[in-house]
Parts: C-alpha cells; sequence; structure tokens
C-alpha cells in the first residue's frame, strides 16, 4: 500500500455556459426549439472552474484548502468528494471519503434524533454496524442524550447543528472531507469541534478542510493548498499558504486601481477614494471621501453608491446617493464626502466598494479603500469578545427592568 | 482498504453493480425513512394504504361491473377490480414515486455522494409494504367472496416483480429526465392516469372489440396486470408467449432505465 492518501493529477473541470440566451428549462421549449431549429447547435461558453491540477497528500496530514471567492475551492471538494465529475485528469484516492459539506444536509425534520443519526451515518458512508457502535460516542459529543426521540424539527438550531455535526465527526473514513463548518455552534463547541478534527488527522486519517476563516486553518492544519482562479498556486506549510492569500487581496486591489480594468461602461471612472483615517472607532463617524473627474463622454446627472463590506465579504450597509438626493453633473469635477453615521461596526478590517450608475453601472471598483475599526468596545463593561461574536453590526441599547 | 478512482465519465458508464450492492443500506434507510414519515403524524396511518383500492374497486365494479356489464371471467365484480387495483397501484406507485424522488431529495444530491440510482430505487421499499398490506385484504375478501385460487397463488410474486421492473425502468428514466426538465413532474401523473384506463384494470381485456385486441396484445402492463389476476383469482390464464415475454420486457425495460440513468447520474449535481 502507498503512502499517499489522495493523489490527483491534471485534474480540470470545464462548465458548459448556454451563452446564446437562456437555454430550454421545460421539455416542451426543448422540442419546440428542436423542431424550429433542427440543426442549430447551442452555443456554449466554457468556463473552466479548475485547470491542470497535480497534487499529493499523504497520510495524517491536515489540508487546509485556500483561497479567494471563486477561486475553485468548493468545485476541487465536489470532485474528491464524487459529487460532480471532472473532465480532465485522474485521482486515486486510497479510502473511502467521508464529506461534510453542509451540516445537517440529509437531516429529515420530521424523524428523530436517534432515526437522523442512522440516516445521516449511512449516507455519509459508515456502516449500520459501525453507527451502532459509535452511537453513545456521537450522542455525548452533540450532548442530546434527552431529546433523541424528539423530531428534531423541533432541536433549537444549536442541538441540530450539534448533532449533525457530531454524527459527520464520527465518520471513520480514511479521507474527511470538510467545507467550512467549524464555524457553526457556541464559542465552546467550535473548540470540541477542532479538536475532534486535529485528533482524526493524529490518528493518522487525512482531513481536508476548506475555509475562508484563517485562524481555524491556521489551528487546525498541517499544509495548505492555495487555489487562484482554479490553478494550483501553492502548496506547502501553512503560513506560506496564508501570506499569498492575504496578498492575494492587495492584488486584487491593486488591479482594480487601474480605472481601465474595472468592471462598467467607463464613461465615468472614480480617480480617488480615501478613508478620512486608516482606523476608527466603534461609534466613531466613518468618513470617506470621493474625488470624481468631469466627463465629457456623460450626459445627464449620475449618483454613487458605496458599499461597506466586512472581511466575509458580506455588505454590511449600502450609501445610496439617491436615497439622500444625491445627483451628480458630468460636466465637472466633483468632490464627495461621504459621512457614515450611525453606524457601529464590530472591531476589523472593511473595505468600501463604489459604484457609479445612470442607467447601467459606469464604473465599479470594488475595494476602493479600507479602514480598521479598532477594537476597543464603546460599552461601559468590558467583556471578551464572545459577547459580540458573529453581529454582523453592533448598536447602542440598555437594559431596564420594568415594574412588574 | 479499497482504492478510489475518479475520472471524467465516458460516454456509456454502466450501472456499478458492486458500488450499489456495498451501498445497500443507503437503500434501505432511504426506505425505512419514508415508511415511517408516510405513517407519522397521519391519524390512520395503514388504513389509506387499503382504503384507496377499495373505493376504487367499489366505482369500478359500480360502473363496469354494474352499470356497463361487463364480463369478469365469474369472479364478483368487485373482487375482480380490486385485485387489478393491487398490482396496478404497485406499479403506478413506483413510477410516481421514483420519478420524483432525485428532485425531492434535491439537497442531498447536490451535497453527498451515494450511488444515485440508489434514491429512486429504494422507493420500492415503501411501495411494497403497501402493497403486502392492501393483499393481506385482498386474501380475506378472497376468502369472504368464497374464491379459492389454489396453486396459482404461488405465482403472484412472479407477476409482481414483473410489475415493479417495468415501473422502476420507467421511473428511472423519467427521475433522470427530470432532474433537467421539471415538466415530467406534470407528466407523469397524467400518464399513469391514462395507463389506468388503456390498461385492463377495470376490465378484463376479453371484454375489448376483437378489433382492439391488438392493443392489449403489445401493451406488456395488460399482460402483467392480467397474468397477476389470473394468479391471484386462479381464473383464466394469459397466453403462454406473454408469461414468457412479460419477465424479458420487464428487464430490459429495467435495463434501459438504469443505463439511461446511469449515463446521466454524474452531472446530477450540477443541473439539479
Amino acid at each position: 500500500m502507498s503512502e499517499l492518501a489522495v493523489s490527483v493529477q491534471g485534474l480540470g473541470k470545464t462548465y458548459r455556459i448556454r451563452s446564446a440566451g437562456p437555454g430550454p428549462t421545460r421539455a416542451t421549449e426543448a422540442i419546440v426549439q428542436a423542431v424550429r431549429h433542427p440543426l442549430r447547435r447551442p452555443v456554449y461558453e466554457e468556463f473552466q472552474a479548475l485547470k491542470d491540477i497535480s497534487f499529493e497528500i499523504p497520510f495524517g496530514e491536515a489540508v487546509g484548502i485556500i483561497g479567494r471567492n471563486g477561486a475553485g475551492k468548493s468545485t476541487l471538494l465536489k470532485i474528491l468528494t464524487r459529487i460532480t465529475a471532472p473532465t480532465a485528469g485522474r485521482i486515486e484516492l486510497a479510502g473511502r471519503v467521508g464529506s461534510l459539506l453542509e451540516v445537517g444536509t440529509g437531516f429529515h425534520p420530521e424523524l428523530t434524533g436517534r432515526e437522523n443519526i442512522y440516516l445521516n451515518g449511512t449516507l455519509l458512508g459508515m456502516r449500520r454496524r459501525e453507527i451502532k457502535r459509535r452511537f453513545d460516542e456521537i450522542v455525548e459529543f452533540a450532548g442530546v442524550h434527552r431529546f433523541l426521540d424528539t423530531p428534531v424539527k423541533r432541536y433549537s438550531s444549536g442541538m441540530y447543528v450539534r448533532l449533525a455535526f457530531s454524527v459527520a465527526a464520527h465518520l471513520e473514513t480514511e479521507i474527511l472531507a470538510i467545507d467550512e463548518v467549524l464555524a457553526v455552534g457556541d464559542a465552546e463547541f467550535k473548540r470540541r469541534s477542532l479538536e475532534k478534527m486535529r485528533s482524526v488527522a493524529q490518528d493518522g486519517r487525512t482531513v481536508l478542510y476548506v475555509s475562508h476563516q484563517m485562524s481555524t486553518v491556521k489551528a487546525l492544519c498541517t499544509s495548505a493548498l492555495y487555489l487562484d482562479a482554479g490553478r494550483l498556486a501553492y502548496q506547502g506549510p501553512v503560513q506560506g499558504g496564508l501570506d499569498l492569500y492575504r496578498n492575494s487581496f492587495e492584488q486584487a486591489a491593486e488591479t482594480a486601481r487601474q480605472a481601465a480594468r474595472r468592471p462598467g461602461t467607463g464613461e465615468l471612472r472614480t480617480a480617488e477614494v480615501t478613508a478620512e483615517s486608516g482606523s476608527f472607532e466603534v461609534a466613531q463617524d466613518k468618513v470617506i471621501h470621493l474625488r470624481i473627474p468631469a466627463s465629457d463622454r456623460l450626459t445627464g446627472p449620475y449618483f454613487v453608491s458605496c458599499h461597506v463590506r466586512d472581511r466575509n465579504g458580506i455588505d454590511v450597509t449600502k450609501c445610496d446617493s439617491r436615497l439622500v438626493e444625491g445627483w451628480f453633473d458630468p460636466a465637472r469635477e466633483t468632490r464627495l464626502k461621504l459621512s457614515i453615521s450611525g453606524l457601529w461596526l464590530p472591531p476589523g478590517r472593511y473595505s468600501i466598494d463604489v459604484y457609479l450608475c445612470q442607467m447601467g453601472i459606469l464604473d465599479a471598483w470594488e475595494a476602493a479603500t479600507t479602514f480598521e475599526v479598532l477594537p476597543e468596545l464603546p460599552y461601559a463593561e468590558t467583556l471578551n469578545d464572545e459577547a459580540i461574536v458573529g453581529a454582523l453590526v453592533l448598536c447602542d441599547f440598555g437594559y431596564e427592568e420594568e415594574a412588574t | 482498504m479499497s482504492r478510489i478512482v475518479i475520472e471524467p465519465p465516458g460516454r456509456l458508464n454502466l450501472p456499478p453493480l458492486r458500488e450499489l450492492w456495498e451501498a445497500r443500506e443507503v437503500a434501505l434507510t432511504f426506505g425505512q425513512r419514508d415508511v415511517v414519515l408516510r405513517y407519522r403524524q397521519t391519524a390512520v396511518g395503514v388504513l389509506w394504504v387499503v382504503l384507496q383500492p377499495l373505493v376504487a374497486a367499489g366505482i369500478f365494479s359500480i360502473i363496469f361491473g354494474g352499470v356497463a356489464k361487463l364480463p369478469s371471467g365469474g369472479v364478483p365484480y368487485f373482487l375482480f377490480s380490486f385485485v387489478g387495483m393491487l398490482v396496478w397501484n404497485a406499479f403506478a406507485n413506483v413510477v410516481s414515486r421514483a420519478s420524483s424522488s432525485l428532485v425531492a431529495n434535491q439537497a442531498l444530491v447536490a451535497k453527498v455522494f451515494f450511488p444515485r440510482a440508489l434514491v429512486p430505487l429504494s422507493t420500492t421499499l415503501s411501495v411494497l409494504l403497501d402493497f403486502a398490506v392492501a393483499s393481506v385484504l385482498g386474501l380475506a375478501l378472497l376468502v369472504a367472496f368464497g374464491v379459492s385460487p389454489g396453486w396459482s397463488l404461488l405465482l403472484v410474486p412472479f407477476w409482481l416483480l414483473c410489475a415493479v421492473l417495468l415501473a422502476l425502468g420507467i421511473g428511472l428514466w423519467a427521475a433522470a429526465v427530470m432532474v433537467k426538465y421539471r415538466d415530467v413532474a406534470y407528466v407523469v401523473p397524467w400518464v399513469v392516469q391514462v395507463g389506468l384506463y388503456a390498461t385492463p384494470v377495470a376490465y378484463a381485456s376479453a371484454a375489448a372489440p376483437a378489433n382492439l385486441r391488438w392493443f392489449f396484445d403489445v401493451n406488456p402492463l395488460a399482460w402483467v396486470v392480467e397474468g397477476f389476476r389470473a394468479a391471484f383469482l386462479g381464473v383464466g390464464a394469459v397466453p403462454w408467449w406473454q408469461a414468457v415475454a412479460a419477465p424479458l420486457v420487464s428487464l430490459a425495460v429495467f435495463g434501459l432505465g438504469l443505463v439511461f440513468f446511469q449515463a446521466r447520474e454524474r452531472e446530477f449535481a450540477d443541473l439539479i
């Protein structure tokens, strides 16, 4: 037996996208089309999600698969777990692959916890015998023994997720593929999940882990694969991969600074976007300055929309100038000061996407500027992060005891 | 330890019989789930399974036996049509449940790997359970009407198997098409409904005018339904060539359905 758990050679995946309008989604449409135009072939555009990827992973490694959105991480994992088929290349797996792609797929709300453990376990590739043997362990890890005979639709979302994770974590497959699921549950459960995953790798099995959360990749993985636009750009120690990942954001911002390479019609391009300060306090007004030059290619007023995006790529808020009657004249240069008040952002890094629009989008500048929100909370009491973890925004609030 | 090799799918993707067999527990669990789900949170559970063919048989015996006065080969018309409904329901339920099963389990197909064919195949389990319950009532009716089929009852499983294989072939095919074209979901129930009248379920093919005989001779479902009824009631028999052709055609339909399904299996996750 070879020592390799996974060996991938020249792997590629191409999706065919019908480019000439929407394809038929009804059989009747397809037939009518085929009858009308018997000779016409649908025109396809090819989209290469993965290109010529080769790597090898020995047993006992926990490998983090990282890369920006759309780099092909999830596609790679889907192919490795045989959910979808590759279009080129060859993969050899030395053993069964258990997958945990989304917590709770395969759970049926009407079934009890006990029934769902069996259902989900067999789906994920366990034998009934194995499940029976590890049943108590699974239940204990999830901490749901009192509710085993309750339909899971009555579970709290926390219990649901814990049970689902627990089933998958006790898979006895040689290779375990995980897609971004350690981000569930409370801090305590998260810690236990990480520990569990680490022990899987220490047992000499192999863990493949796709995540955006650099901290868990660092805590869990022994090596990393970095994917960039469908290509394997790096394989090696975790730190190197993480550095590449961070740099990629700066590179992308760099590319976007060259106005001509940004999306949009280009009749007008934002010239400059700066945050008034590199860092703001949580409750402070966030002030952004924009400079938009004059353009003779555009007639009629245009409007601006700035989106504040958090580290996870979520638009926390959108400041559309139309909402405050902001229409601007392209005949002369415009300098704008955007003040965002009353928005309490949790500490972390944020970027501003700037859009200039009229009928369509003239200029779309993603991550035109970034700023940091300092980790000091404007509340009376200092607690650890646990009190605000997972919150998209913070706010001014208070509790008062009411007379009963 | 087994080595798994993943390669791009070829043109003809033969059914991985070994893999299907190894994953049989998945099919069992699916079947179990279907059964449990159907009887949980229903007030009278099992009763629905027998009520439906009973009512259908009642209606048929009034319309075809009472009003139209069609012959039933000396058997009480109610019993005659009830037995027809037994095998017809097994066929129709497998077709309709198998064909919609993939789309109903969309989340699983897109997120977890297992041999996809197990999903439509596993629907057979719950249908067979329904069949078993309803046929116990059928046996009780035999006794009540004083009909003694004798040894021919032993042929009942044979005809049932033919019906299920035919149904699975069609169901697999429809399930694979439905992944891409959802309107199959509307067509299937309609075709099944038409099929009920195009097949001698509520009447005997002998009752049809002679110039329509050929129609029942080319409809394998007609052979199976009449063969099943002859075996269950112990009266009459299908021509010998139908008894030989029925299993062959059923197997062929099943095989073609499975191959068609399998050829598309690996693109399901991308399309569904």
